[in-house]
């Protein structure tokens, strides 16, 4: 027995059953980055000023990387376009094509998971570091010529070291004002117009160490959650229309409009993802 | 598994046939200035971050208004929302005012009841 509506239209809907579905599945999905979302807005009206970062609104500014979080939105906007061209290829039965614009797609969206690993990493192994008088620094910390992840002042009395090497940051109109927690040393490199000085800190005046991960700050917290939840959404997005590319290809034989249905409801759900990381990059990145 | 008995239907659906050949290349057309309106648009968003708005709130407005304006280009274009059905209005609608009220609520819920004061942290590393 056939499942009927798979093609055609239901008389009631006017729509075939898998787009009823998905845009279902895409309403929950609106409010479970709707929920995030609000949790954001939440943790950053009420955080304030403080100890660190030492800003007026008390919200880490310019820990991210911008050219790389607009690189990686320009790749998921070119994937977007290239699953509707995909989509189209196979409107005009060209199965060729359709499969070098699913290619591309894939590609754009294993680029993003490429990209933003990179990214978890450099947070990873960046620090910030509170001292004995009571002054902060940010930065990365150089052991023997690697830049450790994870670490925290246990480790580094761990591992018996007494002086510790940091490449630490200058703050800037993006990534902290020149606050009063910022030692005088770097205050001096930011009137040089530096970007970054090397330092050697005592651990003995070390207070507490920390990378920049979700028990660092709420700021890490929710950028860690949201960025990997959608993460997770390009990488199953990515496997789904892999699949139709180049595995599940066997029904463009017995039925292309089923086929070309399955392509655009693929689509719809990338277009979805498209649409989380047009909102998620300016409100982490650069709000 | 599904027949093939739609598979002549198909063909022909798929093909197109000659006198849709005009519209698949008018569609194409737009989903590449779409594509390229939301480049544009991406890059106007990073280097507003340059201009010195006069308030916070302004700086939020403008950076959430450009933000909709690629949001619209996607759901209305590559998502045929211009185009669908009722059933698919009415699905979007109901989430739509649900997830107001969720955020409504989250927000709304800052406030202590009893003190009418919004609860500050304070973060020290």
């Amino acid at each position: 027995m056939d499942i009927p509506y798979t093609v055609k239209p239901r008389p009631d809907t006017g729509l075939y059953n898998a787009k009823v579905g998905i845009w279902l599945f895409l309403a929950s999905e609106v409010m479970l980055f709707g929920a995030f979302f609000s949790a954001y807005i939440l943790l950053r009206v009420t955080a304030q000023h403080g100890f660190w970062p030492d800003v007026a609104d008390g919200w880490p500014h310019g820990l991210l990387n911008i050219p790389i979080g607009t690189f990686n939105t320009a790749v998921l906007i070119s994937s977007s376009v290239t699953v509707v061209m995909a989509w189209m290829a196979l409107k005009e039965n060209n199965f060729p094509k359709f499969r070098n614009f699913m290619l591309f797609t894939v590609a754009c969206a294993l680029g993003f998971l490429g990209i933003k690993t990179f990214e978890y990493k450099e947070k990873f192994s960046h620090y910030v570091i509170r001292t004995t008088d009571g002054k902060v620094v940010t930065g990365h910390l150089d052991v023997d010529g690697k830049s450790p992840l994870f670490w925290n002042l246990d480790t580094v009395k761990a591992k018996n070291i007494e002086k510790l090497k940091v490449e630490v940051d200058i703050p800037n109109k993006y990534r902290f004002p020149v606050g009063m927690h910022v030692p005088e040393d770097i205050h001096k490199a930011h009137a040089e117009g530096r970007h970054h000085d090397e330092k050697e800190i005592e651990v003995s005046q070390i207070e507490s160490l920390k990378a920049f991960i979700p028990s660092t700050h709420p700021f890490f917290a929710i950028y860690f959650t949201m960025t990997f939840l959608h993460g997770l959404h390009v990488l199953g997005g990515a496997i789904v229309l892999g699949y139709f590319a180049f595995v599940g290809t066997d029904l463009w034989r017995t039925n292309p409009e089923q086929f070309t249905n399955r392509i655009e409801v693929g689509g719809l759900f990338w277009h979805f993802v498209d649409l989380v990381w047009i909102f998620l990059f300016p409100v982490v990145y650069l709000l | 598994m599904s027949h093939n008995h739609h598979s002549s239907h198909g063909h022909e659906a798929a093909h197109g046939g000659h006198d849709h050949d005009h519209d698949h290349e008018g569609h194409k057309k737009i989903y590449w200035a779409v594509g390229t309106a939301l480049l544009v648009g991406t890059v106007i968003t990073v280097l507003a971050r340059e201009w010195e708005f006069s308030s916070v709130a302004l700086t939020i407005a403008v950076a959430l208004f450009v933000a909709s304006i690629k949001a619209f280009l996607v759901c209305g274009y590559f998502m045929h929302l211009l185009s669908e059905k009722k059933v698919v209005y009415l699905t979007l609608a109901t989430t739509v005012a649900f997830a107001i009220a969720m955020v409504g609520l989250i927000l709304w819920s800052d406030k202590d009841p009893v003190t009418g004061t919004s609860p500050k942290t304070f973060y020290v590393p």
